[in-house]
């Protein structure tokens, strides 16, 4: 037994689902208790889908464990497959039908569908969801691809076929997946990224494909696993099998865009690379002075292997922090994740024990943490700001705006997103030092969305001219006056004034009246 | 009346009653609430309540590995050291939930006994209490009503006359009914369950039950059980039901008709007129309420009564007879009703259907929508202070707002 405040990860068949919900054409039928559809508010909430899921649950009962839970496994089978028709079919438990050992897959496999049937074995005590929907999409391509394995001994495909075959170059995005972190931008990001080089996209996947579009994939010249806790397994099998090429680097932040151009060039032979288009604004905010503050700020980063990886590299390389901890959930990545922070001579955590990061975040006590949705809650508890760099994620992080995290758009939106919050936390600041502040007192966030009243009401009143007021009419030197204060604390100041006035009966408001507010105010 | 009942098995699109952990733990801040069972509860319950930030979680998951599956390892020990872990973390914590789900049931772990075994070992300091929560024994909402079953045991004897209002109130809606109970002459009111797990309210013989929420038929047995007696009533939603409610209190207490009604009136006449708008908007309109939470036959007796609404049919989850017969009696002669679910047949009948409002969860909202209906995604209803007369003009506008939003929205 474990003590879980928080789950990095969802169990396996939750992997599987994002897969199946990422496709086209494939259908999952889940062996689930009654309340297991709670998942389907992550596609239909968290990522906002405007359909289901495309997934029948058994939703077996107490009252059915009595009777015969195979049987009602077959009729949603059948059911499913009469009503969706699906190109391919996947079959699967979840954790409570894996204690009852249903055997859903082979079930399925004997029903004489002529269809492709998954059958998903996921381990639901001892793997979670990277690895559920890892494992998936391989079962998946294996499935559909196995008829196009090459023989022992055949000749590999040529990464540079395309130039005897006088096309362009083209790749596989493989990994993208709806609850990943971004991925819907990431792939349009990347896309227009190949397009630079010359480089067309064959088939992104699962993300958008059917089962249809994972047979094109050996036609492609290349793989890129752009998110190797998907798709690893599968690169590397279609690498052994097909002897397809993987590009792994993954292209967030400028260093390894470029690392990204270079690697993809030598395997597809390109002539030559354009040199870097000055696409990206991260460089030069990096570089001017307003950012000279950020130096050696100390920055814990915890989440997925890839983004924990590429947040350390740009963290250190491009935006001048001293990384002060890094570490992933992803044990599948875990040596990956050594390397870097070996790089830069920490010790990695790997651990998807919420409070064993807490405490790891408290001990290297960080300016800025990076992380997931559960860092928040850390972050939140230990007082230090925050952004969230991975999954898991929640419904603020599928933003309707283009926020890709790959791509020289992709390190524009880290810069300012990683920033954001340190502004916030040098307003914190700022109020520990000035205690008196009759606005910014302790405790106020002038950021929080519960202060936006104030702050419209701040704003408004300082785009009306001070004249007259409450019985107070203000004179040309206190309206001068008025205007030397600060925008962010203006409304507050011409309140307090006018209703230091009026409770005195001074009906014209010079500069001096200001400052006598102002004084009796503060004390 | 007699009833035609829809009574389907299938896909069930509903929560389970693990679920209820996301509105009980506020209600008592000072309880914790431990899941016993695998990734998926814990995922469950972090996905419907992680969006919100939490410096001190009051909620956690024992999660089951594989050595606690394959006998390797002393179930009870495990939760031992567990529970003791998370009391050295939040040594505040005065009641402690183990609650029981699916993977835990299927395996018979015994919580029960765990709970007695871990509340004399933590005694003066925590009571350790334990219910169901599991999506095989019950159904989102039925989550309250086993939380509050556990708690009807210890509630200390007291045989004065006295009203229990029982079910999770909003904490303004609570106050105001307070107000009212004494105003009617009926002073001595409890809350169960209590804004502290420690203030339980006492029960015995004197004691009068007036049911907040439809969905307590086991907490309700339970109170009985130890001597108090059941009111029955419909429920305060609306100005009716919240009117007959509180009659229904008054009557018990022998309190003078023509009082209450002087009492009464004025709300009812304030609570009609703050509806009166918002029936302007859903006068006519056809609404399709799918299974969720129970409070379906309330929500659409107030929608149908009040707010003129056709009902063109009306789900449950669970129908218990003896706790909606008042609700049932208020209802049109030849409502549809269905109880359980086949999901894919319900759906085909709101698309033949063609309604103006679906009441669906959040799985189905979204995509209904996409289709063209105009939902209303029934969580809400648990979250929201939607009892009393001065609550019916709120809880009109919760179904008449997402009509008057597609009205709206214009993107030409």
């Amino acid at each position: 037994m474990e003590l879980t405040l928080w789950t990095y990860e969802g169990p396996p068949h939750v992997g599987a689902m994002r897969i199946a919900t990422s496709m086209e054409g494939v259908h999952y039928v889940l062996h689930a208790p009654q309340g297991d559809t709670y998942a389907d508010l992550l596609f239909t909430m968290i990522e906002r889908q405007n359909k289901r899921p495309p997934v029948t649950y058994t939703t077996f009962q107490a009252r059915d464990l009595g009777g015969d839970t195979a049987e009602l496994v077959k009729r949603s089978i059948s059911d499913a497959v009469e009503r969706f028709q699906p190109q391919a079919l996947l079959v699967g438990e979840s954790c409570t039908a894996e204690l009852i050992q249903d055997q859903p897959g082979s079930l399925a496999q004997g029903m004489g569908f002529n269809l492709p049937i998954v059958n998903l074995e996921l381990p639901a005590y001892s793997k979670k969801e990277n690895w559920g929907a890892s494992e998936t999409f391989y079962q998946l391509l294996r499935t559909l691809l196995k008829d196009q394995a090459l023989n022992p001994g055949a000749e590999k495909p040529s990464p540079s076929r395309w130039r005897s075959e006088q096309r362009k170059p083209r790749v596989n995005l493989l990994g993208p997946s709806l609850l990943g972190f971004r991925c819907r931008d990431d792939v349009i990001e990347v896309t227009k990224l190949l397009s630079e080089l010359g480089v067309d996209v064959h088939v992104a996947a699962p993300l958008g494909a059917s089962p249809a579009d994972l047979k094109r994939i050996p036609e492609a010249d290349a793989n890129i696993c752009l998110y190797p806790e998907i798709a690893e397994s599968s690169c590397s099998w279609l690498e052994r099998q097909l002897g397809m090429v993987s590009i792994k680097t993954v292209p967030i932040g400028i260093g390894a865009i470029q690392q990204f151009r270079e690697e993809l060039a030598a395997v597809l032979e390109l002539d030559q690379i354009p040199a870097p288009p000055d696409r990206s604004r991260m460089p030069w905010y990096s570089q001017s002075v307003d950012s000279t503050y950020l130096t050696g700020k100390r920055v814990f980063i915890f989440a997925d292997a890839t983004h924990a990886i590429a947040a350390a590299r740009i963290a250190s390389k491009e935006l001048g922090f001293q990384v002060v901890g890094l570490g992933s959930y992803c044990r599948e990545q875990a040596r990956a994740v050594r390397a870097a922070a070996q790089e830069l001579g920490i010790e990695a955590l790997i651990s998807d024990d919420y409070l064993e990061v807490e405490a790891a975040m408290a001990a290297a006590a960080p300016e800025l943490v990076l992380g997931t949705q559960m860092e928040r809650h850390s972050a939140k508890r230990l007082g230090i700001p925050c952004a969230v760099i991975s999954a898991p994620i929640h419904v603020q992080d599928v933003p309707a705006r283009y926020a890709p995290q790959m791509g020289w758009e992709g390190a524009n939106v880290i810069f300012d997103s990683w920033v954001h919050p340190l502004m916030m936390g040098l307003e914190e600041h700022l109020i520990g030092m000035f205690r008196h502040d009759f606005e910014f007192v302790e405790g106020h966030m002038s950021h929080k969305g519960q202060k936006a009243p104030a702050d419209k009401l701040v704003a408004e009143e300082a785009a009306v001219p001070a004249t007259v007021s409450g019985g107070c009419s203000w004179t040309s030197s206190g309206s001068a006056e008025l205007g030397r204060i600060p925008f962010f604390v203006r409304g507050k100041v011409k309140r307090n004034t006018e209703t230091f006035a009026h409770e005195r009966g001074i009906s014209e408001i010079t500069d001096e009246v200001l400052y006598e507010a102002k004084a009796h105010f503060t004390r | 009346m007699r009833l035609e009942i829809i009574k389907e098995n299938g896909q069930r699109e509903v929560f389970c009653g693990l679920t209820s952990i996301v509105w009980l733990h506020r209600r008592m801040p000072d309880a914790f609430f431990l899941v016993v069972g695998s990734r998926t509860c814990a995922h469950l319950i972090q996905s419907a309540a992680g969006v919100m930030i939490f410096a001190e979680p009051r909620f956690g998951t024992a999660i089951l590995g594989e050595r606690d599956l394959a006998g390797l390892a002393d179930a009870n020990e495990e939760l031992d050291r567990v529970v003791t872990d998370l009391l050295v973390r939040r040594p505040e914590i005065r009641t402690l939930f183990l609650v029981g789900s699916c993977p835990s049931e299927v395996i018979k772990l015994d919580l029960a006994k765990a709970a007695e075994r871990l509340s004399t070992r933590l005694q003066g300091q925590v009571r350790v209490v334990n219910y169901s929560g599991s999506g095989i024994e019950t159904t989102f909402t039925q989550g309250e009503d086993n939380a509050l079953t556990a708690l009807v045991p210890f509630l200390p004897r007291n045989d004065e006359s006295q009203l229990l209002l029982v079910g999770t109130l909003a904490d303004g809606v609570e106050e105001r009914f307070l107000t009212l109970f004494e105003r009617l002459g009926i002073s001595n009111v409890a809350s169960f369950p209590p804004r502290r797990s420690t203030e339980l309210p006492s029960l015995g013989k004197g004691t009068k039950v007036l049911l907040a929420q439809p969905f307590l038929g086991s907490t309700a047995r339970a109170l009985q059980s130890r001597g108090a007696q059941l009111l029955s009533s419909p429920y305060p939603l609306g100005v009716e039901g919240s009117s007959r409610w509180f009659e229904a209190a008054a009557t018990a207490f022998g309190i003078d008709p023509a009082h209450t009604a002087s009492v009464l009136d004025p709300l009812v006449e304030r609570g009609r007129a703050a509806v009166a708008p918002h029936r302007r908007e859903l006068e006519g309109k056809r609404l399709f309420l799918l299974p969720d939470s129970q409070m379906e036959l309330p929500l659409g007796r107030f929608l149908h009564r009040e707010c003129g609404m056709e009902l063109v049919e009306v789900g449950t989850p669970y129908l218990d007879r003896a706790l909606q017969q008042p609700e049932l009696d208020l209802l049109p002669a030849g409502l549809q009703l269905s109880e359980g679910q086949h999901l894919e047949k319900q759906l085909d009948r709101v698309r033949a259907a063609k309604p103006d409002l679906v009441v669906c969860g959040m799985g189905l909202a979204n995509p209904l929508e996409a289709e063209g209906f105009a939902t209303k995604w029934s969580i809400e209803l648990v979250f929201s202070p939607i009892h009393g007369c001065d609550q019916a003009g709120d809880l009109a506008e919760l179904f008449a707002r997402p009509l008057r939003r597609r009205a709206m929205l214009a993107f030409n």
